[in-house]
């Protein structure tokens, strides 16, 4: 396991312009989130909606400056987007008009790499996400599971040390869905990569995760931290375990905001 | 318009599945119909017929009214005297001067009037000032009718070329400015945040994202663009020129009283403004491509 890739959030903040305007009050979405994400874990972020998931998932990939607080990657607050941060959307978000290959291999060609090694690197990736021979074929032409295999691939092009994912199976049928995160834990004991995901999906956060972290409504702070202590490999039967069940019910009453129990 | 949208789909799926052999895609991803398999000779022997029928109609409807109607030759001459005088109109030397002046004229002032209006209607895309500061202007300029600056324009910049540039370059530029501008503006905010997240700078973002992404709106403005030119360049023409089509339409009409050769002239007009669209289509083929 590599020891790179630890991420830090302190006492996070982010606030966006209100309906009306900058003038009216601003919205805030995350307040004072803090949590730890050890290198080589992986951590699910499960929370109602409007708690800030997305949110605290674009500070720590340098897409957005909290107003307080930061988010450290290996003890270096994140600033602006750093490549050994990797990054998967909701969407796929390829471009349209370039070939599967030419999509994986886009952060590459950003960097500068020599036709030649983006080539060789291609390779690896497609077989990493399980595209092999995908790589003439247009986006268009994909099914959606495919365009978020290519989409996973392009986020591992440049070997990340921590990948952050925006509920990137949330568009899949429920089978499919099962696939690519048993795919996902592959993949990640293949990469020893540090994955930050987002989910709404209880099972989903057990089945990947070591912790769970739970957000409150808006704005967003972490509840809890519930651990999964699922022996790995992980399978789809350990659900249902005891264990499984348990860290399930867990997860579910922190969910819950404590005025509607009372 | 929709003749040619089939025109694309039809030869996505033959490259398709050209592709498809080597075997590469997974069975999930082919999605190209085997019996939509063409060799390659026939597509193109299909893509033109309608184009001989159409010509065919339009000769024969020709015809038919010159003969029902009883027209006089100097009012409407027969479609075989229009094609005999336009073989001898350029066999003897009469058209060439006059059409490479024109064609000169029009490929200049769709060059001009396109580089600006690219660059124009990337600026409105991207500054809410520059917007607000040019687009009056634009938009005045384009309410005022062409046919009324020409003469102006040809008082301030002569008889010859450069009167005809600045014409055509007006009349070209604003269908491309706006197609520009709606084509970089059309760029996906997703895809954006994406470049961004993976350190695109301000010269990737343009090449890799904003130029393919409105490729498709911005040759829609050429299109219509570059038929504006030839407009421009008659027009420029009829308000002061020594030489081009335009001036030889209005010297078979009234000084030589060649109706057949005035025909001739716009049948060359014509075959120049359909040449020259061919031409953006072809280079839009090959940019755009499969999408």
């Amino acid at each position: 396991m590599t020891a790179t890739g630890r991420l830090v959030a302190d006492g996070v903040r982010v606030s966006f312009p209100g309906p009306g305007g900058a003038s009216v009050e601003r919205t805030v979405a995350i307040d004072g989130l803090t949590l730890a994400v050890e290198a080589g874990e992986v951590v699910a972020l499960i929370g109602p909606n409007g708690s800030g998931k997305s949110t605290f998932l674009r500070v720590a990939a340098g897409l957005l400056t909290p107003e307080r607080g930061e988010v450290r990657f290996d003890d270096r607050p994140i600033r602006e987007p750093d490549p050994r941060i990797g990054l998967v959307f909701q969407e796929p978000r390829l471009l349209p008009w370039r070939t599967v290959g030419r999509n994986v291999t886009y952060p590459l060609e950003l960097a500068g790499w020599p036709r030649a090694r983006r080539d060789a690197r291609l390779a690896e990736l497609l077989e990493l996400v399980g595209l092999e021979g995908a790589a003439d074929v247009r986006p268009g032409q994909l099914s959606g599971g495919m365009r978020q295999r290519a989409a996973l691939g392009r986020s591992l092009a440049l070997s990340p040390d921590v990948l952050l994912l925006d509920e990137p199976f949330s568009a899949l049928d429920a089978l499919t869905r099962e696939r690519f995160n048993l795919e996902l834990l592959r993949l990640w004991e293949a990469t020893a990569t540090t994955i930050v995901i987002v989910t709404h999906s209880i099972p989903e956060a057990i089945l990947l995760a070591d912790r769970v972290a739970v957000l409150t409504p808006r704005p967003g702070r972490v509840a809890a931290v519930v651990p999964v202590e699922l022996p790995r490999p992980r399978a789809i039967e350990q659900l249902d375990t005891a264990i499984g069940l348990r860290a399930a019910a867990e997860i579910r009453a922190r969910l819950e905001p404590p005025e509607r129990v009372a | 318009m929709t003749h040619d949208a089939l025109a694309h789909s039809d030869s996505a799926a033959g490259s398709e599945a050209a592709r498809s052999p080597d075997g590469a895609a997974t069975p999930e991803t082919v999605g190209a119909a085997p019996g939509l398999v063409r060799p390659p000779w026939s597509r193109s022997v299909i893509g033109l017929w309608p184009f001989a029928v159409a010509l065919l109609v339009f000769v024969g409807v020709w015809k038919l009214v010159v003969v029902l109607s009883g027209l006089p030759p100097f009012v409407l001459p027969p479609p075989e005297s229009v094609a005999a005088r336009f073989v001898t109109a350029w066999t003897d030397g009469t058209m060439l001067p006059h059409a490479a002046t024109t064609l000169s004229e029009v490929v200049l002032g769709f060059a001009v009037g396109g580089a600006t209006g690219l660059v124009v209607g990337y600026g409105l895309a991207r500054s809410r000032l520059i917007e607000r500061l040019v687009s009056p202007y634009i938009v005045a300029a384009q309410a005022v009718p062409i046919l009324s600056l020409a003469p102006l324009l040809a008082l301030w910049f002569g008889n010859g070329l450069l009167a005809k540039v600045i014409i055509g370059g007006l009349i070209v530029f604003f269908p491309i400015a706006i197609a520009t501008m709606v084509g970089i503006r059309s760029v996906d905010a997703g895809l954006l945040e994406l470049a961004r997240s993976l350190r695109a700078n301000r010269r990737q973002i343009l090449t890799t994202l904003e130029i393919p992404a409105a490729l498709p709106s911005i040759f829609g403005g050429l299109r219509v663009g570059v038929t504006l030119a030839i407009v421009g360049a008659i027009v420029g023409e009829w308000a002061g020129a020594d030489r081009g089509l335009g001036l030889l339409v209005n010297l078979a009409r009234a000084s030589l009283f060649d109706i057949p050769l005035m025909f001739a002239t716009l049948v060359t007009i014509a075959l120049l403004g359909i040449g020259l669209y061919l031409l953006v289509v072809l280079v839009e083929r090959r940019l755009v491509g499969v999408r």
